[in-house]
């Protein structure tokens, strides 16, 4: 393209750099220095193993039993869709990937609407019963974070197992029974093996997702079930103990570092197409007797885990229930509007009070920016990495590390920086969508790199002898083409900001609230009208994620995917 | 031993099989011959279990295997694109049958290593099946099918994947170590060379049925319809009329041919179809007969080595024949064909 295409790509890395260094790597250094200067030196005394050790032990346990738990719903969910056809099909996979876009708090509070002390399964116990206090304490409970957990994540396991389930060639397993294996010999020495590579890499990616999770523990977990991350967020913004925190921080990010680097060496595709289907894979009609009374309990199973939750938030957010008013004997249970109509009224006298709008209105404007920055940023990191430069296999790494890096660390590390008048976030408050950006960066550029890297060189060749100048080719040959894939990852980097929640939790101006920390305020806080207020603003929430997915779904190229 | 009766099985709600019948001896290698989409890996697969007929029924020594899953059949089947297991190396695949017959680890690696030296592979053992070529995974495919001793081999397309050179070596190479097994063999396949090098007994598919079976010089000189001598590639076919019989005259559209058969009840008047071989066509420019003896015009000429392919206009009707002689493009020759060497379909 140039006479110096290293120079170029070289200058075209050179934003992304700059930010990812100022923004990115400076907090990280921070957490590190902190973590070994003087100052911890000196607590060392007052520091014991057990503040450390008790919320590490508790996130590999969490982490470890919701990854089983998850692989138990997930691999038959797997097997369902890669190779039975069911009336609602569609329908029911399109379910099962909501949960990867719904935000923490959206799905904490989800829960806290199902199996909570306000929630529907205790109102209808104590209706039933004449009960007078809610008999199911499921809340902050081990039980309730795996459910969580595995809610969340069983969408992972079934969007990667099943597509490469489906893409197994089916004569490798009638081969096997030919050789004289029974079904089960044919999955355990033929099947399982062979779909080994893709069931470890969706494992240790849903270990990690469960290992940082954050929202969901935070408010589902309560006081004593607090993981890394919540730890990290107590210590930090409860006690004020930053070395203690940044320790943490340290840790995690060195497990999350070696899941990372274990998961892209189990993702490299091992048998090329040996093991593929040659064939377009047919789905059937499930034909015998036991085949039909799974594919029945696999559906009917996972509508309960994936719409049960949702649709028992959207609900509650619509019903008072006599509870609500602290009256008992009377049973008054009415259809509302109300906690929507609140959401855009000023009812408290308290400075902290801030209007459920005005929450909405932050977000709107962080995510805003969010797009702005992620969007010109990966736009310009995807195209640094499409073009062949002997340095760009040290640099990628570099950008690949913030996906790694907890919201929380980044947080804390941006607490440690900018808390200062300049960045100040009362006066300035760039940090959020700065910190978003940094979460959501890695996501624009996976979308866009695949697209970028897709132009045939020949198009640009053809425009450029046709008379388009540098910038006539960018703006006629390139734009029309990753037009579609932009606006992919703008919509996916929009619903990211709007749900996030570790970062903005420790940023966010206790005047300027966005609506995730907002959320997490009310429900925390007694009394009927905050509950419903954080059930109606978390409902509204759902509706733009949904909507945001199935935007990205009807505007995303066949065969691109989002990780 | 292998008897499949009356199958019937439907694909995408069309009827693929009408009732398909046949029998497979001890020791015998039936090659069940048909155009592509005729239905025949159905078959295998049919009898191997993998798949349901909507009727019939597959008898194993007079016993019915309609309750017998696949893995207690005790059949081998070497599929098209041989499904090796991408996951273990040579040996692995070859053992993988002989694991699962619960024998001891010596016994296995002696057998497998026997395997192996069967196909000539000794030192490709440890191999990943990812790193052989074609005809190296079409030679593991089938050592993996025949080491676990099985009842029954089938083979669908085992050289389909194959380059025409690599194939006419594999023939060969197949036939002996098939032959050495004594284990009874259905072989499928669409190709007439592969099918008449290899087998015992023919066994055509068309439309359904089994058209014809036999071995391969019955069905080389007596194919029961036009199509199959078309499939067979046996040579001219052409329609004519019966204008009497004893002798049988047909009248066709470059002549009237006198045809030297007992086998076909033909009545005058009766519309027929004749096969014309071109290694029977007689010329000579010295020599020439009485009878069915035609002019024609040579319309090209190509040298085969051991003679020329003639491509001969009698009156409007297209030859082909072959001759020891050459000829001139567009001169005029005379062919004749024995009375005796001529095949009659009624239609």
């Amino acid at each position: 393209m140039t006479k110096r295409p290293a120079l170029l790509t070289l200058a075209l890395w050179l934003i992304p750099l700059a930010f990812l260094a100022y923004f990115f790597y400076q907090p990280l250094v921070a957490i590190f220095r902190l973590v070994f200067s003087e100052r911890f030196s000196q607590g060392w005394q007052l520091f014991e193993w057990s503040q450390v050790s008790k919320p590490l032990n508790f996130t590999f346990l969490q982490a470890f039993l919701s990854t089983i738990l998850t692989l138990v719903v997930g691999l038959p969910a797997a097997w369902l869709f890669a190779k039975f056809d069911f009336p609602g099909r569609k329908a029911l996979r399109a379910i099962s990937l909501l949960p990867f876009i719904l935000p923490t708090v959206v799905v904490a509070a989800a829960f806290n609407t199902l199996i909570g002390p306000q929630g529907w399964i205790n109102q209808a116990l104590m209706a039933l019963f004449n009960l007078s206090a809610p008999p199911l304490k499921l809340l902050n409970s081990l039980p309730a974070i795996l459910l969580a957990h595995v809610f969340y994540n069983t969408s992972i396991i079934i969007r990667i197992v099943s597509s490469s389930w489906s893409r197994l060639n089916p004569r490798l397993e009638q081969a096997s029974r030919m050789l004289g294996a029974t079904s089960w010999q044919t999955f355990t020495r033929v099947t399982l093996p062979l779909l080994l590579p893709s069931l470890l890499s969706a494992s240790l990616l849903v270990f990690l997702f469960d290992f940082t999770s954050f929202g969901v523990v935070l408010m589902l977990g309560g006081p004593q079930f607090s993981t890394i991350e919540v730890e990290i967020y107590n210590q930090a913004m409860n006690r004020f103990n930053l070395p203690v925190a940044g320790l943490l921080s340290v840790i995690q990010l060195g497990i999350t570092l070696l899941v990372t680097l274990l998961q892209s060496r189990v993702n490299t595709p091992r048998y090329g197409k040996a093991a593929l289907n040659p064939e377009k894979s047919a789905l059937s009609r499930p034909a015998k007797g036991w085949q039909k009374i799974f594919v029945i309990f696999m559906v009917v199973s996972l509508i309960l885990l994936f719409a049960v939750p949702v649709l028992s938030l959207i609900t509650r957010s619509f019903v008072t229930l006599e509870a609500d008013r602290g009256q008992r004997g009377e049973v008054a249970i009415g259809l509302t509007l109300r906690y929507y109509r609140e959401l855009f009224q000023n009812r408290s006298g308290s400075i902290f009070y801030v209007p459920p709008i005005h929450a909405i209105r932050n977000s709107l404007l962080y995510s805003g920016v969010t797009i702005l920055i992620a969007g010109l940023l990966g736009t310009l990191t995807a195209y640094a990495m499409a073009r062949r430069a002997r340095f760009n296999k040290f640099l990628e790494p570099l950008f690949m590390l913030p996906l790694g890096a907890s919201a929380v660390t980044l947080g804390l590390g941006f607490l440690l920086i900018f808390n200062r008048p300049t960045w100040a976030n009362s006066t300035f408050p760039l940090l959020i969508p700065i910190a978003h950006s940094l979460i959501a960066l890695p996501f624009v550029v996976r979308t866009m790199l695949p697209a970028i890297r897709g132009i045939p060189e020949s198009l640009r060749e053809a425009s450029r002898s046709l008379g388009a100048n540098p910038l006539q080719v960018l703006l006629k040959v390139d734009l029309p083409i990753l037009l579609r894939s932009l606006l992919v990852s703008l919509v996916f980097v929009f619903t990211i900001s709007l749900g996030e929640f570790g970062a903005s939790s420790f940023l966010s101006n206790p005047h300027a609230p966005t609506i995730p920390v907002a959320i997490y305020r009310y429900i925390s806080q007694p009394g009927a009208l905050n509950y419903g207020q954080a059930l109606a603003m978390s409902s509204l929430l759902l509706l733009v994620c949904g909507l945001g997915s199935l935007l990205i779904e009807k505007i995303r190229l066949p065969g691109e995917e989002l990780f | 031993m292998l008897e499949v009766r009356n199958l019937k099985k439907d694909y995408e709600n069309k009827p693929l099989l009408k009732g398909v019948s046949f029998e497979v001896d001890h020791g015998e290698l039936v090659c069940l011959l048909g155009s592509s989409g005729s239905g025949k890996s159905t078959i295998l697969r049919i009898i191997a279990g993998l798949e349901e007929p909507e009727s019939g029924t597959v008898l194993w020594q007079g016993q019915d295997l309609h309750e017998v899953p696949t893995h207690k059949r005790g059949f081998g089947l070497m599929f098209q694109d041989y499904a090796l297991f991408p996951h273990k190396t040579v040996a692995q695949n070859i053992a993988f049958g002989l694991q699962l017959q619960g024998l001891s680890e010596e016994e296995i690696s002696q057998r497998v290593k026997d395997s192996l030296e069967s196909i000539r592979m000794e030192s490709f053992a440890d191999r990943p099946i990812t790193e052989l070529s074609g005809g190296e995974q079409q030679r593991v495919a089938l050592a993996r099918a025949l080491a676990p001793t099985p009842k029954l081999l089938m083979l669908d397309e085992p050289l389909g994947a194959l380059d025409h050179t690599l194939r006419t070596q594999l023939i060969q190479e197949l036939r002996a170590i098939l032959h050495q097994s004594q284990i009874p063999v259905i072989y499928v396949t669409h190709d007439r060379e592969e099918a008449f090098g290899l087998a015992d007994r023919l066994v055509i598919l068309h439309e359904g049925v089994i058209l014809q079976q036999g071995t391969p010089q019955e069905l080389f000189e007596q194919p029961s319809t036009p199509w199959l001598a078309e499939f067979l590639g046996l040579g001219n076919l052409v329609s004519g009329t019966v204008t009497q019989t004893e002798p049988l005259m047909i009248k066709t559209a470059f002549g009237e041919l006198t045809v030297d058969i007992q086998s076909h009840q033909l009545n005058p008047g009766e519309e027929c179809q004749i096969l014309l071989r071109p290694e029977n066509a007689f010329i000579n420019p010295l020599l020439s007969f009485e009878e069915n003896n035609f002019e024609c015009r040579v319309r090209d000429s190509l040298f085969m080595g051991e003679y020329y392919q003639l491509e001969l206009l009698c009156d409007t009707t297209t030859l082909l024949a072959r001759s020891h002689f050459p000829a001139d493009i567009d001169s005029r020759i005379d062919v004749s064909w024995p009375a005796e060497k001529i095949w009659v379909f009624s239609i």
